[in-house]
């Protein structure tokens, strides 16, 4: 029964590779980045962090929306309520009706999420050539090799290699699969002053905006890893015992 | 007053609790019922871990039902709103995301435990005599916990949600005559829409309620007769067993400590692991993902309805992969039938005890042929893997029944535990089973 | 093998008469663990951070002239704002507070005289009292007046005549300065 189970087994773990592996198409897997957040003790680098949503505000957020972030998350970051009532207040959101009936622009409050850069998706179309640049509030769980992969069409942009046709408005793209992207390279040396005065260069803004994102699409992750952890300890402890206490009680019989 | 059961104080126990019990039991029988069914219920000795899975999924299920509907008190059943309320649970619900995810990783612990568990029978031939409906009633169980798990899959309305939700209701227009009609009518409109969703999500909330009735029937099924043993031979009396509490209760503790290791480590660091990406995206019915997947425990129907690629006897190949994808849960129901063998455990099935174990490894090769494009030579693979898998239920466990021959089972189950422990010399001749 | 067969359970809980470190210790593991999975089916019925973000509402009085009456949201129900004009001030204050159902001086009932701060719903029976709008009943004297039933509250929201037993509640607030306050 025991060999039998681990033929079993050795073909189970051979098909969850063969599906990890065939995840990709025409365009190479993203290399594989180390980022803080990984594994069993990973946690999120709150600097990374604030410097990665000064890049989303000031780069990406022009065509971008966040709509499952709230100002009030952005306290998670490290920002006191002050300052997060203030990073707020810079944006404009719609309100109303007011008492003679019409819908007005007010500032945004830290309870308020923050706003779409276009008021619907055939706006955000028109100004983009007829291509909707996604909500990144999951992006890095709504695509395969997650963080990896979004680092990467980030820091792949290249000239397209001589006779690959480009349709017109695309963009080459190393990762990107088919190679053609309609979003131009967002991000350039020294786009964006950092505030610690960490050198903005393509690679760091690409690493911190992509650790905010990882953060924008799963918040709860340090807590999941901190309750993991206690988890993990009392259950190792709870199994001893009860093996312990079943072995007790089965001496009877054996 | 007759003497109460066992399990109830006696009387004149001066216990004021005693006196409740008795009361109580004299008028609804629950004390001696528990006492009776999961105190001192006998139990086969020599059971082993493969025993475990039963009480496993039952207690996987009801840590779905209870996740379940705590989260249903924050989910909302609408086209327009429900990816946005599970993401509301997953960032501002206290604990949503503990809730998602367990219930999310839950379905695929419940299924993992429930597919060991149907092996364990086919491999130790507990569906044989007298425990056929006992194996029928846990296919019934398997079907239910598929239609529940497929449309509890569309509720997040993601992308994959929403695409899967189409392609397995289109299935049902392959039927010849009313097929379409069919469709329609489980649409609720002219695709899958708002009316689908609801209608899913009223029927995901009830379905495990009707899996719980059934686990009822399951396990009135099972104490009719007792549980089988490793040996596949019938217990002959006290001897033989031993009560269920403290020996299971222990036993099951245990291996449900180890279960929940498994099953904390999916929930607390690889609480997507099983997910595909593309459901976080929500739905759009413009554009259909580049592979449209079922989770892995459907991708071995998957792949045996996609193999049919062409057209037989003039009935279109479509409609062939529907009956031999729901054939492939169906012909389980015969299985108490088709395996013509008087010996129940595979253990002493020479032959059969290794070909068994083919039909793992092919439901496994089924699912990568189900994760993987329909292309080159997965098709083949897919083919050959549902041929054999109809090969082993129609004509391998058949003929294998008919033609090896078993080697001697023990006299009794006392003996063999004797004799596994060095004490005895070698089993007199067998004894039927 | 028969005295196996005859051999009757011993559970861990048998009047004490064995104490088995072990079994009690997993009894007690399994319990504990039981507990602390409970606790968060549990809190996950507290209200939401989302909720919780909206449990505070900051008001800009500016723009409320004296003798306006504001009507704003809190939490899901109505708040009364008056900027209180003279009158209604002294009429207040100079009511013999020993003689009130639910005794209350109006001085316990605002941070500033000329702002009176309320939750709008009735204390009968949770009905939103008239007074707040211009043009409405405002009762005898001069404050709210409940059509539900006659409640009747004076120039504090506090209740004179008719069934509610108690004044109209006054929520937590606080002015962040001269012209706001913060409700919540």
């Amino acid at each position: 029964m025991a060999r039998g189970a681990l033929a079993v087994l050795v073909a189970a773990l051979g098909l969850i590779c063969a599906v990890g592996a065939q995840a990709q198409e025409e365009a190479p897997p993203a290399p594989h980045q180390q980022w803080p957040f990984e594994g069993v003790f990973g946690t999120y680098d709150r600097a990374a962090l604030q410097r990665g949503f000064q890049v989303y505000k000031e780069v990406c957020s022009v065509c971008h929306p966040v709509k499952h972030l709230y100002f009030r998350d952005l306290e998670e970051l490290g920002y006191s309520e002050d300052q997060v009532k203030g990073i707020a207040a810079q944006a404009q959101v719609a309100d109303g009706p007011n008492d003679q009936g019409e819908m007005f622009q007010r500032p945004a409050r830290p309870s308020d999420r923050i706003p779409d850069p276009f008021p619907n998706d055939q706006a955000a179309r028109v100004a983009n050539n007829g291509a909707l640049p996604p909500d990144l509030s999951l992006i890095t769980k709504a695509r395969e090799g997650g963080p990896d992969y979004a680092y990467a069409i980030l820091t792949g942009f290249k000239d397209a290699p001589a006779g690959f046709k480009m349709n017109p408005n695309m963009n080459y793209n190393q990762y990107f699969a088919g190679h053609q992207i309609a979003m131009p390279p967002p991000l350039s040396p020294d786009q964006v002053k950092y505030a610690d005065g960490t050198p903005a260069t393509v690679p760091q803004m690409a690493h911190d905006v992509v650790s905010f994102l990882s953060w924008a699409a799963e918040p709860t992750l340090d807590e999941r890893h901190r309750m993991g952890f206690k988890v993990f300890l009392f259950l190792i402890v709870a199994t001893g015992v009860f093996y312990a206490a079943k072995r007790k009680i089965w001496s009877r019989v054996h | 007053m007759a003497a109460p059961p066992p399990g109830v104080p006696a009387a004149g126990s001066s216990v004021g609790y005693g006196r409740i019990v008795r009361w109580i039991d004299y008028r609804l029988p629950f004390v001696s019922f528990l006492e009776h069914e999961f105190v001192a219920y006998p139990t086969p000795k020599n059971l082993n871990y493969w025993w475990n899975f039963g009480s496993l999924a039952g207690l996987v299920l009801v840590i779905m039902i209870v996740t379940g509907v705590v989260l249903a008190m924050h989910y909302t059943p609408h086209a327009d709103l429900a990816f946005d309320s599970v993401e509301r649970i997953m960032r501002d619900v206290n604990y949503g995301w503990l809730l998602r995810y367990i219930h999310m990783n839950g379905a695929s612990m419940f299924f993992l435990i429930v597919y060991i568990h149907l092996f364990r029978g086919l491999y130790y031939g507990s569906y044989k005599y007298p425990r056929e409906l006992l194996w029928i009633l846990g296919v019934v169980i398997l079907l239910l916990m598929i239609a529940t798990a497929f449309m509890g899959y569309v509720l997040p309305w993601g992308q994959m949600s929403y695409w899967a939700a189409t392609v397995i209701t289109n299935l049902f227009s392959a039927i010849p005559l009313v097929g379409d009609k069919i469709v329609t009518l489980l649409w609720g409109g002219f695709t899958v829409g708002n009316p689908t969703l609801n209608r899913f999500y009223s029927l995901h909330y009830l379905l495990p309620f009707i899996i719980v009735a059934v686990i009822g029937l399951h396990l009135l099924a099972l104490h009719q007769h007792g549980s089988n043993n490793p040996l596949g031979i019938d217990t002959r009396g006290p001897q033989d067993t031993i009560p269920f509490h403290p020996y299971h209760t222990i036993k099951d503790s245990f291996g449900l400590c180890v279960a929940l290791l498994i099953f904390a480590f999916l929930v607390f660091y690889a609480p997507n692991f099983a997910a595909s990406a593309d459901n976080y995206i929500p739905a759009n019915p413009m554009v259909t993902p580049n592979h449209i997947v079922p989770e892995w425990y459907l991708l071995p129907y998957y792949a045996i309805l996609r193999s049919i690629t062409f057209d037989f006897l003039g009935i279109p190949g479509k409609l062939i992969g529907v009956i031999l994808a729901f054939g492939s849960i169906l012909i389980l129901f015969f299985v108490p039938w088709l395996d013509t063998s008087r010996v129940r455990s595979a253990r002493f099935r020479p032959i059969y005890r290794w070909v068994s174990w083919i039909l793992p490894v092919d439901v496994i090769a089924l699912g990568w042929v189900g994760a993987s494009p329909p292309a080159g030579i997965v098709v083949t693979v897919g083919q050959i893997a549902t041929f054999y898998y109809f090969l082993h239920f129609l004509v391998l466990m058949p003929l294998i029944g008919k033609l090896e021959r078993p080697r001697p089972l023990p006299i009794s189950i006392g003996t063999a535990v004797l004799e596994a422990a060095g004490r005895l010399g070698a089993a007199g001749p067998a004894e039927g089973n | 093998m028969a005295d196996l067969a005859q051999s009757q359970v011993t559970t861990g809980h048998d009047g004490g008469t064995r104490r088995d470190f072990l079994i009690l210790t997993a009894g007690a593991l399994g319990g504990i663990g039981a507990a602390i999975t409970i606790w968060p089916f549990i809190d996950s019925l507290n209200p939401a951070r989302d909720t919780l973000a909206l449990s505070t509402t900051e008001v800009d009085l500016a723009p409320v002239q004296v003798g306006q009456r504001l009507t704003v949201a809190w939490r899901g129900k109505p708040v009364f704002i008056d900027h209180r004009p003279p009158e209604e001030i002294k009429a207040a204050q100079e009511v013999d507070v020993s003689s009130l159902r639910d005794p209350q001086p109006d001085s316990a009932r605002v941070k500033k005289p000329e702002w009176l701060v309320m939750i709008g719903v009735c204390t009968h029976l949770g009905c939103i009292p008239l007074g707040n709008k211009t043009g409405d009943d405002r009762g005898p004297y001069g404050g709210w007046f409940c059509p539900c039933h006659g409640s009747i509250y004076d120039t504090s929201g506090r209740i004179r005549q008719g069934p509610a037993p108690l004044n109209l509640i006054v929520p937590p607030y606080e002015f962040t300065s001269d012209t706001a306050i913060k409700i919540g």
